[in-house]
């Protein structure tokens, strides 16, 4: 097992997982799987963040890495 | 009249005379005057850019009281342009204010742009953004971008070379569920609503990366996302490439 720091944000929070910040996931988890275990819609999340840079759903999560998810934000 | 000296002497010493001078010079236009349109305007005018094109052909309404910097009650019913070109006017009576009383559409953005060194998009669908985009990318002219929804706010800088919002919205076709619905495509501030305070610290950051590309100056968001939550108070800067 892995542990990340897991960010959802605006609406995306209701997903939130307790212990978000050392969130624990079995080794070879993708975004995507992360994802689907934590019930969240694909088609509600336009940025994936990975440590700071632009991923995508099929990144290979990583020991110790800073994940953040997004809808998209349009309002003026 | 004011000296312009005695006028932006706060200003300095982040701001020299050179700057002042350049900023005089600038022409930058505003597209949207609702939340962030509203701040981005006054703070350029108060710091002293010289030309402003205000764009919305919208009139006030009562819900925009709660975040609009332009609206009063007594303004409700009335062009939100109109309002904000007075509001400059009197707030710096020597800013030259082009306020244009129409939505930008495919058949006019072109001429609203025309002349800016600088375009900032205050919009408020999706759509219109990616519109807009495409214009100044043909006029060749930078794009300081917003958005809000509830207490979370970004920003982006976008020239004319830059992929822009297909790495922050993805491409342009993926608008299927409102296309089919006859409506604009929008984010998800269709469910949070936006705040006041979100609107204007996020016109704040907009209005900071417009002085910046003017004075070509400071750590510009270019191919960057600047991402912010007011609940946790998280504020980060993204690599969208």
């Amino acid at each position: 097992m892995i542990l990340i720091d897991l960010k959802l944000f605006v609406t995306l929070d209701q997903y939130l997982p307790r212990n978000n910040e050392a969130y624990e996931i079995p080794e070879g988890t993708t975004i995507k799987d992360l994802m689907d275990n934590l019930g969240i819609p694909a088609e509600i999340v336009k940025l994936i963040f990975i440590n700071g840079k632009k991923q995508d759903k099929t990144y290979c999560l990583q020991h110790r890495d800073r994940v953040g998810l997004f809808p998209p934000v349009g309002g003026g | 009249m004011y000296k312009s000296q005695d006028r932006y002497q706060r200003n300095s010493n982040t701001l020299n005379q050179k700057d002042q001078d350049i900023l005089a010079g600038s022409h930058v236009a505003v597209m949207g005057l609702v939340g962030l349109g509203g701040g981005v305007c006054e703070m350029l005018a108060r710091t002293g850019v010289g030309t402003l094109t205000l764009v919305d052909g919208d009139v006030f309404d009562i819900s925009n009281l709660n975040r609009q910097l332009l609206s009063r009650e007594d303004l409700v019913g009335t062009s939100k342009a109109e309002a904000a070109r007075k509001r400059i006017k009197g707030i710096n009576s020597s800013v030259r204010v082009i306020s244009r009383d129409v939505y930008a559409d495919e058949s006019n953005i072109d001429s609203l742009i025309e002349g800016s060194d600088l375009v900032v998009d205050c919009l408020d669908t999706i759509d219109a953004r990616f519109l807009l985009q495409e214009a100044v990318q043909k006029a060749y002219i930078p794009l300081v971008s917003g958005a809000i929804a509830g207490v979370s706010g970004q920003v982006t800088v976008i020239y004319p070379q830059d992929k822009g919002y297909e790495l922050i919205y993805g491409r342009k076709t993926h608008k299927k569920q409102d296309k089919k619905a006859g409506q604009p495509y929008k984010g998800i501030e269709t469910q949070t609503g936006n705040i006041s305070y979100t609107a204007l610290f996020v016109a704040a950051l907009e209005a900071s990366e417009c002085i910046k590309v003017l004075l070509n100056r400071g750590n510009i968001l270019r191919n960057k996302l600047l991402i912010a939550d007011l609940w946790t108070n998280c504020v980060e800067v993204m690599d969208l490439v």
